[in-house]
């Protein structure tokens, strides 16, 4: 028994320099991988279609963007929502292509907004899923669209016109930023999938 | 509160007031914890309380529940604790008692300014590190401040044998600051996407891993034996323990993202790993219940020792979970599910919040230096979260496999949400009823201050009982 403490400082020293090793082996190095890969700045190159009357150049649309994730992230919508679609569990037939490590290597996804719990469904192939009327009046009151919905209503984001809730900014970069999701993946020619092939099956 | 001048050697040696701050800050939060976390369940009942306020949106509520829990309530408790122990086992003073009350003033005011920012809308995106990123670098200084004060003590010791408590608070004091930065800043400057959650999730596992878990083992590893009065029955095994702690832990990370774009090598290396951390857990567990094996009738006798069972049965249980749950197999299935969310109450709750409540009922009525209030309501009290946790332990992790296999067979997402709605009443249920355990807590917890003072009035000068 004695033997073995004896070495305690040994084994306090190799504990610390275990951690850097860790580091290295399973952070930098997959980092390091990664990053060669590819690594695309450029989120967006026109302003699309549905989105042409509220932003008029693309660098509004690139604000809005931007704005968008950031409401994303302050209101904890990826502690409830996932952004990646996983290689099982029928995944790539509920949501889209299987994520490949490429595609998130954008400004937008400075931090990175995997998420670890899906309370709602994932959003990372949710552009065109739906259109901007649904997705306002979805994000201003779930349960109105949904009626079991358990997402919180974000009604701040709106202002009321003449009875009639009318998005704000806010609203319209949450948008934005939702179509967004997803959309580089189907106009990117070296991806793998086909988008268009692999849809949900019709509800029974 | 006003010490007695202080005399003996004993006395002086621990800063009782520090002590006692970081403890009353503690509770003061897992209110915080409770209050915001039992919010947000009600958003799964449709019932949520404050609907159309944007300052106490759900999802910051969220993000306020889990940072006060790691940062508000457990970083408080084990400072309290490390406060003491530390000292205690060195036979120094920390480096300097009016840096303990800037570090403690400095800290608390940062957690409080996290929780008034997050509620703002300035959160930062990233999981357990959603403090402000404009706090970040304040955070880091005042936690390497904490660290200077206290290995300054533990590098002065000159013994051959140290106690393996201060192995393991060692090497968390070198590790948490590196983990901190490493987590909150790479991700958020420098590495998007995949890469970024590579780091992420190092971050992530490495707070519980080397932060949380090896100051909790730290602290029950001294509190057991002390309280129990009985010898620690291995002190190589914990040795053993400790550097398995180290081997392993560091290299779990990318569990926490198994089937993401993350490379597969790394996902399998750290599932290896994963399973790998069973040499800690069960030297860990063996030595713990051994030593309570050595006298068994203190489970009865001694509510202090029950907390620290029920502690370590917890964390059997929940290392074993993760055996399971780390498998890809299984991951299928449970990942983004309520299972993950049962699985970390189960440890920060069961394991880790019992361990710390534990130090709270042995230390607050010693340094007032009265018993306890009333033993009645400690019952109360660990009788509330015991039976609380374990239901809410089986009810999240049924829910976890329900969604999980509806989510597999295509079906309707809304339709798992349906089918999730009984199991989310009985969790807030058991949410309510960890409320009233801790309510129970705080009310014992005042009337044996308000004894202590009544004792001083009657001119008994309270004294700290040393252990
Ligand atoms: C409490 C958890 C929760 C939070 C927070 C949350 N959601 Fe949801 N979300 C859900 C649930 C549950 C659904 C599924 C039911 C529905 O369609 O309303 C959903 C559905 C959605 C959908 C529809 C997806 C589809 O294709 O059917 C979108 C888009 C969405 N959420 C966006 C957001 C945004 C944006 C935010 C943040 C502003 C957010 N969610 C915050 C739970 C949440």
């Amino acid at each position: 028994m004695g033997f073995i403490e004896k070495f305690s400082g040994v084994f306090l020293i190799a504990g610390i320099l275990m951690f850097f090793s860790a580091v290295i082996g399973l952070a930098a190095i997959p980092v390091w991988m990664l990053d060669r890969t590819q690594a695309w700045q450029d989120v967006a190159r026109e302003v699309p279609e549905d989105f042409k009357d509220d932003f008029k150049t693309v660098d509004e649309y690139k604000a809005a963007l931007f704005k968008g994730r950031d409401l994303y992230i302050a209101e904890a919508c990826w502690h409830c929502h996932s952004q990646f679609v996983r290689p099982t569990a029928n995944e790539s037939l509920r949501y889209g292509p299987v994520s490949m490590p490429g595609e998130s290597q954008n400004a937008l996804n400075l931090p990175q907004l995997f998420g670890t719990r899906r309370v709602g469904p994932d959003l990372s192939r949710e552009s065109g899923k739906k259109s901007n009327d649904w997705q306002y009046a979805h994000l201003y009151k779930p349960t109105n669209v949904v009626p079991q919905s358990v997402m919180p209503s974000y009604s701040w984001y709106f202002e009321i016109k003449d009875n009639v809730p009318v998005p704000k900014y806010e609203a319209k970069a949450i948008v934005a930023y939702l179509q967004w999701l997803g959309s580089t993946v189907k106009d990117r020619k070296e991806s793998e999938y086909d988008f268009e092939q692999e849809q949900l099956p019709p509800r029974q | 509160m006003n010490q007695s001048p202080q005399t003996t050697e004993a006395k002086t040696l621990v800063d009782y007031q520090i002590v006692t701050w970081h403890f009353l800050a503690s509770i003061l939060y897992i209110f915080v914890a409770i209050l915001a976390g039992l919010s947000f369940s009600l958003q799964f009942l449709q019932k949520y309380p404050f609907p159309g306020v944007e300052l106490l949106s759900p999802g910051r509520i969220r993000m306020v529940h889990t940072q006060a829990v790691a940062f508000g309530w457990l970083a408080n408790g084990f400072f309290a604790v490390l406060y003491y122990v530390v000292p205690k086992l060195t036979g120094n003073r920390v480096l300097h008692t009016t840096l303990s009350r800037i570090v403690f003033f400095a800290y608390n005011g940062l957690v409080l300014g996290a929780v008034a920012l997050i509620l703002l809308g300035h959160a930062q995106g990233l999981e357990w590190a959603e403090t402000p990123a404009v706090l970040d670098p304040f955070i880091a200084i005042g936690v390497v401040l904490l660290v200077i004060n206290l290995m300054v003590p533990i590098i002065k010791t000159r013994a051959s044998k140290m106690y393996v408590s201060l192995w393991y608070i060692s090497a968390a004091l070198i590790w948490t600051p590196i983990v901190y930065v490493l987590g909150n800043f790479l991700p958020q400057y420098f590495f998007a996407g995949t890469s970024g959650a590579t780091i992420s999730s190092m971050y992530i596992h490495d707070l519980v891993g080397l932060f949380v878990t090896p100051l909790g083992i730290a602290s029950v590893y001294y509190l057991l034996p002390v309280v129990m009065k009985k010898p620690l029955y291995s002190h190589a095994l914990s040795i053993i323990g400790f550097w398995g702690l180290a081997f392993f832990y560091p290299l779990n990370s990318a569990h926490h993202y198994l089937f993401s774009p993350i490379p597969m090598w790394t996902q399998y290396a750290s599932i290896v790993a994963s399973i790998g951390v069973h040499v800690v857990v069960y030297t860990v567990v063996f030595n713990l219940f051994a030593t309570i094996a050595s006298d068994w009738t203190q489970l009865a006798t001694n509510h202090v020792v029950r907390w620290i069972f029920f502690g370590t049965l917890a964390y059997l249980i929940t290392c074993v979970q993760c055996a399971v749950q780390v498998t890809l197999s299984a991951q299928s299935i449970i990942h983004f599910t309520d299972w993950v969310v049962g699985h970390s109450h189960f440890v920060l709750f069961g394991v880790f919040s019992f361990w710390v409540t534990a130090w709270m009922y042995y230390l607050l009525p010693r340094i007032w230096g009265v018993p306890i209030y009333s033993e009645s309501l400690a019952r109360w009290h660990f009788w509330m979260q015991t039976l609380a946790i374990s239901i809410m332990q089986i009810d999240l992790l049924s829910a976890g496999l329900v969604q999980g296999m509806m989510w597999k067979s295509l079906s309707p997402f809304i339709d798992s949400v349906a089918a999730s709605m009984p199991f989310w009443w009985v969790r807030t249920f058991t949410g309510i009823m960890i409320l009233v355990g801790e309510v129970c807590f705080l009310i014992n917890i005042y009337l044996t201050w308000q004894d202590s003072r009544v004792t001083k009035q009657n001119s008994l000068t309270p004294q700290p009982i040393g252990a």
